[in-house]
């Protein structure tokens, strides 16, 4: 792994040394792996500690919907929530973004105003990512000029695995230009891999380190619509990814898992293991985030468990 | 030399039933069980609050299925439930006179008639809207009907003495009409209670519709009775504890849990069960219908 360099312009120049480079990057060993997050897993964290990881993770959270049948109203409902998650409750942080369709970004947009939480929508043909390249940038600029502030793309998987890196390489520094306002303020650009497509923890490794060196701001596991989603091995070897990166580079760039985490449990082991791999420094909601719907109930009845001294049900809290 | 053919004991340790699987308690802690002569029989799993969380979402996730199905759906189950008791008559005689200290023929008469309850029961599961249910006249148009329907999750704590008999008097009448159960069994005689719970994995009663939880509802009480997603409670198994009762009682009353008042002293359970013991846990829905339409 290079421990210098700081410019990749000579490994991303052609798909040989592209090839060369990622196929040199050290392999996963999976069942260590494996193991590593499950003893991450085991640690106890209660009371306080409790008390503050579940604060830091509603923060965190992107809260999303990304189905067919979304309509303004409902999206609309969905920012009320982002921003006053616990109504009951005005010590209840607010989320880090609202995670919708392009179509309905304006919308989400208007009912946030300067709440200070984000818009982020999927483009690029989401979740198949089957679209032609001037397709998946309209779809990305479409998004950008309704408000944007993140852009979560999908890469191409077919390419991916059929060993095509450069084009991936390519059609994600497209996208991050599709992803620039005219006064600064670009918007952010998250890039799924859907790992549960990707067979292996060592094309996890590759691609992570292809989508950094391509300039992404954040990667992100899965879409959330092909199981496996997120699962912790896999965001062990991204954030294994990060933390190198960063070594190597000096730029920071942001883990998202996405889909399958559904308990305040399981978002307090992604935590853990946030602080024992990339370090301190990414637990904050600019470095890591939950792509989720139905954690953020499960975290504030938890966060209400902790206050009331017992146990909510989720007849409290909002459907959606 | 001669073999030793003393044989070691096989000391069992038992575990809950939750959600239609035997995990043992996330506490770990296990407590000894001893027969009415105080001789060792077996460890049961001393259950924690935490066993009660998860059994109350695995009745949550239950409920829907239960309350969906027909009610002569319910009672086939129930009586399947009596039927497998019956096929399993010398374990549950055992169990019985251990933890009672009952002579042989006693228990087989306890045993006759917690058999006979959930048939009992089990009749009165397509029967009960009949008689507490109502087509009331109005002045208007419309059929007006009144039906019960299930409460939803209802907290447990069976009784401390009768452990087959009180438990099944309290459980039947609980998911006969629809809902799902979450019971704390008596501290010191589990054992029926487990032996029941193994009858109803092999039944045909759905995984989380009763979940039965071993240890003491002094522990496990209190956070069932505070627990905003259970919607009703019987005090039965702590009868005579009035101090406890009363707490759990203000407990329940936070998100205006029904409750079955614990009785000064367990109830003589030989006899024939009132209606109340299935119309306390129902909530009377009425209809409106327009005539002619």
């Amino acid at each position: 792994m290079p421990t210098t360099a700081t410019d990749y312009s000579d490994v991303t120049g052609s798909e040989a040394s592209l090839r060369r480079f990622l196929h040199g990057l050290p392999g996963v060993d999976q069942v260590g792996a494996e193991a590593r997050a499950a003893a991450l897993g085991t640690r106890s964290i209660k009371t306080t500690a409790k008390a503050q990881a579940l604060d830091l993770a509603i923060r965190m959270v992107d809260l999303t919907t990304l189905e067919g049948q979304d309509t303004h109203g409902k999206v609309r409902a969905l920012a009320s929530k982002a921003m006053r998650p616990d109504p009951a409750d005005p010590t209840c942080p607010a989320v880090a973004a609202v995670c919708v369709y392009p179509d309905m970004v304006a919308t989400v947009k208007q009912t946030l105003g300067s709440s200070g939480v984000n818009v982020a929508a999927v483009a690029t043909a989401f979740p198949s990512g089957r679209a032609a390249l001037d397709i998946k940038l309209a779809d990305t600029r479409d998004a950008v000029e309704a408000g944007a502030d993140e852009i979560d793309m999908v890469i191409d998987r077919g390419a991916f695995l059929s060993g095509h890196y450069l084009r991936v390489f390519e059609e994600i520094v497209a996208v991050r230009e599709a992803c620039a306002r005219p006064g600064g303020d670009d918007a952010h650009l998250k890039v799924i891999f859907e790992t549960g497509e990707l067979q292996t923890l060592d094309n996890v490794r590759r691609v992570s380190w292809l989508a950094m060196m391509a300039g992404a701001h954040f990667i992100k596991t899965s879409t959330g619509k092909v199981q496996p989603a997120a699962t912790l091995p896999v965001t062990l070897v991204m954030l294994e990814a990060v933390r190198d990166f960063r070594e190597a580079t000096g730029q920071m760039v942001g883990v998202k898992p996405a889909g399958g985490i559904r308990t305040a449990k399981d978002a307090i082991k992604y935590l853990v293991m946030v602080n024992e791999v990339a370090g301190p420094d990414w637990l904050d909601p600019a470095w890591f985030r939950f792509g989720a719907s139905t954690l953020l109930n499960e975290l504030l009845m938890q966060r209400t468990k902790m206050t009331t001294g017992r146990y909510s049900g989720p007849d409290y809290f909002t459907l959606d | 030399m001669a073999r030793d053919t003393t044989r070691i004991d096989v000391r069992k340790t038992y575990k809950l039933f939750i959600g239609g699987a035997f995990p043992r308690s996330e506490s770990g802690y296990s407590y000894v069980v001893n027969d009415a002569k105080g001789k060792f029989v077996a460890n049961a799993a001393l259950a924690s609050r935490k066993d009660a969380r998860d059994a109350v979402v695995a009745a949550r996730k239950a409920a829907g299925g239960w309350a969906g199905r027909t009610a002569y759906n319910r009672a086939q189950i129930l009586y399947r439930v009596a039927e497998l008791v019956e096929d399993r008559r010398p374990q549950f005689l055992l169990a019985v006179q251990q933890s009672e200290g009952l002579s042989a023929a006693k228990a087989g008469d306890v045993l006759d008639a917690a058999i006979d309850r959930l048939v009992w029961y089990a009749g009165w599961a397509d029967k009960l809207t009949q008689v507490v249910g109502n087509a009331n006249p109005v002045a208007g148009p419309f059929f007006n009907l009144s039906t019960p329907e299930p409460t939803g999750v209802v907290a447990v704590l069976a009784p401390q003495e009768s452990s087959l008999l009180g438990l099944v008097s309290v459980v039947a009448p609980v998911v006969v009409t629809g809902n799902t159960a979450v019971v704390v069994s008596s501290y010191d005689r589990p054992l029926p209670a487990v032996t029941f719970a193994e009858v109803l994995a092999t039944s045909d009663v759905p995984g989380g519709v009763i979940n039965v939880l071993t240890g003491s509802a002094a522990t496990v009480g209190p956070w069932l009775a505070s627990h905003m997603d259970v919607n009703a409670i019987d005090l039965t198994g702590i009868a005579g504890d009035t101090a406890l009762a009363t707490d759990l009682e203000v407990a329940a009353a936070d998100n205006l849990k029904r409750v079955r008042r614990a009785p000064a002293a367990e109830p003589d359970w030989t006899l024939t069960p009132g209606l109340d013991t299935m119309t306390d846990f129902v909530e009377i829905k009425t209809v409106w219908h327009p005539m002619g339409v």
